[in-house]
Order: structure tokens, then C-alpha cells, then sequence
């Protein structure tokens, strides 16, 4: 939060002001650390869980289900986000033909099927091991979403690093640096944080039932789009 | 593209970006903080039970052994 926080101070008292956009391009600190965090976020959630389908540990389908579960977090703030700056600079709130506008969106979408996938199955061993193949495929399609961009002739969305005056001002560039920092410290502490009270949660519940006498069934019942530990 | 917003007018859209990313991020604290303060109610409750097990003399093994389920099984011969 105290990078973030320094990055942000940055933004607004540091970097210089756009020469094409002026002030709307602030909005550029936030939206796109956050794409890309949230996009690596993705493609992390699947290689966690190609860890999980090679060793079977439950850990891996957890790290997995997290991951996915903050980058969509993200995801949502970069669709709206960008809908703010697409606002701002296109006088549009959304432009179907932008490739990375649409393909972000199917990639949000993509993702958001996953909880239903995962709460359709009750079998604890084959909704971890589902969930697990469509994390690959789909973390898999993720860098797709930045090919299309760099394809992308019609409209010239911001590309970060790679403008055509060979990248970004000095002041510019660390401010930007500094904002992925913190961006990912932030989604760092927050998969910690979120895996430390889900491991709390189902050894709390473990410990109740070996408590009550019920030695023989410490794992939880009932159906849940979360893994079990 | 159109032309730069002047800074009354592009401010808003800034100040609403970042207000949006503040809170996504308050919200998710606050969602943690509420399954955490549900952990704090769980482990109060299982200090209760573990209490009230240790009171009562004939589920913690008022014999002086250990309760029924921690004492080791007797092997069947």
C-alpha cells in the first residue's frame, strides 16, 4: 500500500501531463497496472494449476482458485476504468471495434464461468482437476490479448513501453514502473491474505469436527466453488 | 481521439477512475474483514467446546486416562 500510495503521488505530482491527452491520461497509472496484473494473475492461476495436475496437492488448486479470484477482482476495475477513459478520450463509454477493449471482455467473461464450473461439480477431485484444465486453457488464451493489441491498425490504443517515440518519458516511465510495483505488492499481499483465511477457515472447521467426535470425516461437506484444503 | 479535456473537465473523469480502483479495493478488504471476524466468532466457539469437554469428567477421561479418543487402541489378539 506505501508504493501504491508513493505511486500515486507521482502520478500527480511527479509525471508531466500528456502532451496529446493532458490530464485524462492519469487514469493510464492505474488502469493498465492493473490490466496487466490482473492478466498475469491469469496466466499465474494457470500454471498453478499445471503444478497442481502434475503433483495432486491441494495447495496448487488453491493457489489457482485465488489467483483467478483476484485478477477477475481486477479485471472489474479495468473494464470500468477504461470505460472512464475511453469516455474521456473517445467521447465513448465503450468502442466494440478496439481489440483490446473486446478482447479484455471476453477474457472477464471467460473467467467468470469459472466459479459456475467449479460449483457444478460436487466431487471435490474432479472439480480441482476441471477447474485445473480450463485455468491452462484459458491462461493460455490470455497472451492472445496482448497479440491482438499489437495487431491492432484501427484504433491506436496506449501500448505501454512501446509508443512510437520509442517509449515512455523517463518521468512517465518510473512513475509507471513504480505503479506495476505497487500493483503487484497489492495482489501479492492480497493472494496472502486471502489464502491465510481460507487456510484459518477450514482448519477452524476441521478442528470443530474432530472436537465434536466426528474423527472420521474432518473434511467439509456440502457443495462449494472453493477448493479444500 | 478527441482533444485534450481541459483539467475542470478531464479531472472528474481522473478523480473517478482512481475512487473506482479505492473502492474495489475497500470493498474486498471489507468482505475479508467480515469472513475474518467470522473466524474470530469460530475459534471462541471452539475454545467453548474445548472447555467444555475439559469439565466434563466423563468425556476427558475422569478415570485419570486420557479421553476415549486419544487413548491409544488395544491390539485385538
Amino acid at each position: 500500500m506505501l508504493v501504491l500510495t508513493g505511486a500515486f503521488a507521482m502520478v500527480f505530482f511527479y509525471a508531466p501531463l500528456d502532451a496529446d491527452q493532458g490530464f485524462v491520461q492519469k487514469i493510464f497509472y492505474v488502469h493498465v497496472p492493473m490490466a496487466i496484473v490482473a492478466l498475469i494473475g491469469f496466466v499465474g492461476g494457470g500454471i498453478c494449476a499445471v503444478m497442481y495436475l502434475r503433483t495432486r496437492e491441494t495447495k496448487w488448486d488453491m493457489r489457482s482458485y485465488v489467483s483467478i479470484h483476484l485478477s477477475v477482482v481486477l479485471a472489474v476495475g479495468v473494464l470500468i476504468t477504461g470505460s472512464i477513459w475511453a469516455r474521456a478520450s473517445w467521447g465513448q463509454w465503450w468502442v466494440w471495434d478496439e481489440p483490446m477493449l473486446v478482447s479484455f471482455l471476453i477474457v472477464f467473461l471467460l473467467y467468470a464461468t469459472y466459479w459456475p464450473l467449479r460449483f457444478s461439480l460436487e466431487d471435490r477431485e474432479k472439480q480441482a482437476r476441471y477447474a485445473s484444465v480450463f485455468a491452462i486453457v484459458a491462461g493460455a488464451f490470455v497472451p492472445l490479448n496482448f497479440a491482438a493489441v499489437r495487431m491492432a491498425e484501427a484504433y491506436i490504443h496506449p501500448a505501454t513501453g512501446a509508443t512510437v517515440a520509442g517509449g515512455l518519458p523517463p518521468k512517465m516511465g518510473l512513475t509507471f514502473a513504480v505503479a506495476m510495483l505497487g500493483m503487484g505488492l497489492l495482489f501479492l499481499t492480497l493472494v496472502k491474505y486471502e489464502m491465510a483465511s481460507k487456510h484459518a477457515t477450514f482448519r477452524l472447521r476441521a478442528l470443530r469436527r474432530k472436537l465434536a467426535g466426528d474423527d472420521d470425516d474432518l473434511m467439509l461437506t456440502g457443495r462449494s466453488a472453493a477448493p479444500q484444503l | 481521439m478527441l482533444p485534450a479535456l481541459p483539467l475542470d473537465e478531464a479531472g472528474k473523469y481522473v478523480a473517478a477512475a482512481y475512487l473506482v480502483f479505492l473502492l474495489l479495493i475497500l470493498v474486498y478488504v471489507a468482505i475479508m474483514a467480515s469472513k475474518l471476524s467470522r473466524i474470530e466468532r469460530e475459534v471462541v466457539e471452539i475454545a467453548d467446546l474445548v472447555d467444555r469437554k475439559g469439565s466434563d469428567p466423563l468425556r476427558a477421561g475422569g478415570d485419570g486416562n486420557p479421553p476415549p479418543a486419544s487413548r491409544p487402541k488395544e491390539k485385538v489378539r
